[in-house]
């Protein structure tokens, strides 16, 4: 079983039935119990960082998170995935759950391109930096993800599985031990989306 | 590099989906959730559901065709048509809509944009605006195009931008329905003045139009309606053709 961590923080309507097209079996909850019995767990989210956080603190969620990402595989999507970073520039400065080394810094002023929008919102290109990753086990090099984000993570080469470019690489897929985190939203990048959640479920 | 998008528009009155010419004479052509699986099979990059009935009788919105599709279809969803509070907000996104298109709501509410941009973020939030020129200035329309609101219709949009608008999707009721193209004067004019994703829409006939709109800067996604649904011209093959003259395309 699947648990998707709901604090409040996004829609998670297109999640909840891509897992069930999919056939998997998940469960949309704040309960740690339910949280600690599933076999993995992904963290959702839109909106600011630092108002994420503080609802997963609010419900007690912080240390139930980091605890599990230890033992079983856990998916940051979008929001989520910034989260899983040590800290966040986003209104302020603000600690992250630190389970992927880096920092969440805005998207703006590093653009090469000035005349690129922020936030990017639209489908870009993933480029696999390590395509044998058993995340990117049903994707081919180059399939298209959708994106909505102002900030991004960076100095996370090292943890850094793929990337889109935007005028600079964008960090598009961290990974730090089990722990696994993806800037766009695979429940809205249609079929390639659907992949990436399926083997996802597989690892 | 982020492609551009291919958009197509299902104006939807009492489950049926149909397509006005200028806004008028409307003609049925499918069910919505049969061509939302055809588009999404297609390649279509984002789907736009507008009720389009709703701000003239006031009805609520399409809820159940809307939660049909966003359970099977794994792609944007943007939704607009009546959207005059945060409570329409809130009841399309509980059905799976991602993005909220305003119009008329917006005229009527200024606060409307800068409540839901607080609330839902400014990706969450696509500004609509229907234009028109009036004694050479471009004039924001309200009612489905129906009533001249006498606004300037660049300094409208700059303002809903400034106020939370994420997104602009710009309707030109001169070029709709007409299939001569984009109109391209009002395009460029928009997107010089602000620097969120614009979706062209309206006078879109033949895929010329499409490469033409995509060598304008600023413009991200290109909507249609009636050619795509009287299959006058197919996605793959738009697709195709705009990959093949250097347009970034999702393929």
């Amino acid at each position: 079983m699947i648990a998707v961590i709901d604090y409040g923080v996004g829609n998670l309507f297109s999640l909840r039935s891509s897992l069930r097209h999919l056939g998997l079996e998940a469960a949309v909850t704040a309960d740690p119990e339910v949280i600690r019995a599933a076999d993995r767990v992904i963290l959702p989210g839109v909106g600011a960082f630092g108002d994420a956080m503080e609802q997963l603190e609010r419900r007690g969620l912080v240390p139930v998170v980091q605890a599990e990402a230890a033992r079983k595989p856990l998916l940051g999507i979008c929001l989520g995935m910034q989260l899983l970073f040590e800290e966040s520039y986003e209104y302020g400065r603000h600690a992250g759950l630190g389970l992927v080394p880096g920092r969440v810094c805005p998207l703006a002023p590093d653009l090469a391109d000035p005349a690129l929008k922020v936030p990017q919102i639209g489908w870009n290109a993933l480029e696999l930096l390590r395509p044998q990753d058993p995340l990117f086990r049903y994707l081919r090099q180059g399939e298209y993800v959708y994106y909505v984000h102002s900030y991004y993570g960076k100095d996370c080469a090292a943890s850094t599985l793929a990337v889109s470019e935007y005028s600079i690489p964008v960090t598009g897929v961290v990974r730090e031990g089990w722990v696994y985190g993806a800037q766009f939203h695979p429940e809205k990048s249609g079929d390639t989306g659907l992949r990436i959640l399926q083997a996802f479920a597989e690892l | 590099m982020i492609a551009k998008r291919i958009i197509p528009c299902l104006d939807v009155r009492s489950g049926r989906v149909v397509k006005g010419v200028n806004f008028q004479g409307v003609r049925d052509v499918a069910d919505p959730v049969e061509m939302a699986r055809m588009y999404n099979a297609d390649g279509a990059d984002e789907l736009v559901f507008y009720d389009i009935a709703a701000s003239f009788e006031g009805r609520a919105l399409f809820t159940d065709i809307l939660t049909k599709v966003a359970e099977e279809i794994f792609i944007p969803l943007t939704v607009g048509g009546g959207i005059n509070t945060l409570e329409d907000f809130d009841r399309v996104l509980k059905c799976g809509a991602d993005k909220v298109s305003v119009n008329s709501g917006a005229l009527r509410d200024p606060g409307l944009i800068p409540a839901a941009a607080r609330r839902y973020g400014s990706q969450c939030v696509v500004l609509s605006a229907d234009v028109k020129r009036v004694d050479g200035q471009f004039h924001v329309f309200a009612k489905g195009g129906r009533e001249d609101t006498g606004r300037d219709a660049l300094d409208w949009i700059a303002r809903c931008v400034a106020a939370g608008a994420g997104e602009v999707c710009l309707n030109s009721i001169d070029t709709d329905g007409v299939r001569g193209g984009f109109d391209l004067e009002l395009l460029d004019a928009v997107a010089a003045r602000v620097s969120v994703p614009i979706i062209a829409s309206g006078g879109a006939g033949k895929q010329e139009d499409f490469l033409e709109l995509f060598r304008h800067k600023g413009i991200d996604a290109g909507l249609a309606a009636g050619i795509f649904h009287q299959k006058l011209l197919s996605i793959p093959q738009l697709k195709a053709y705009l990959a093949k003259n250097g347009v970034e395309m999702r393929l």
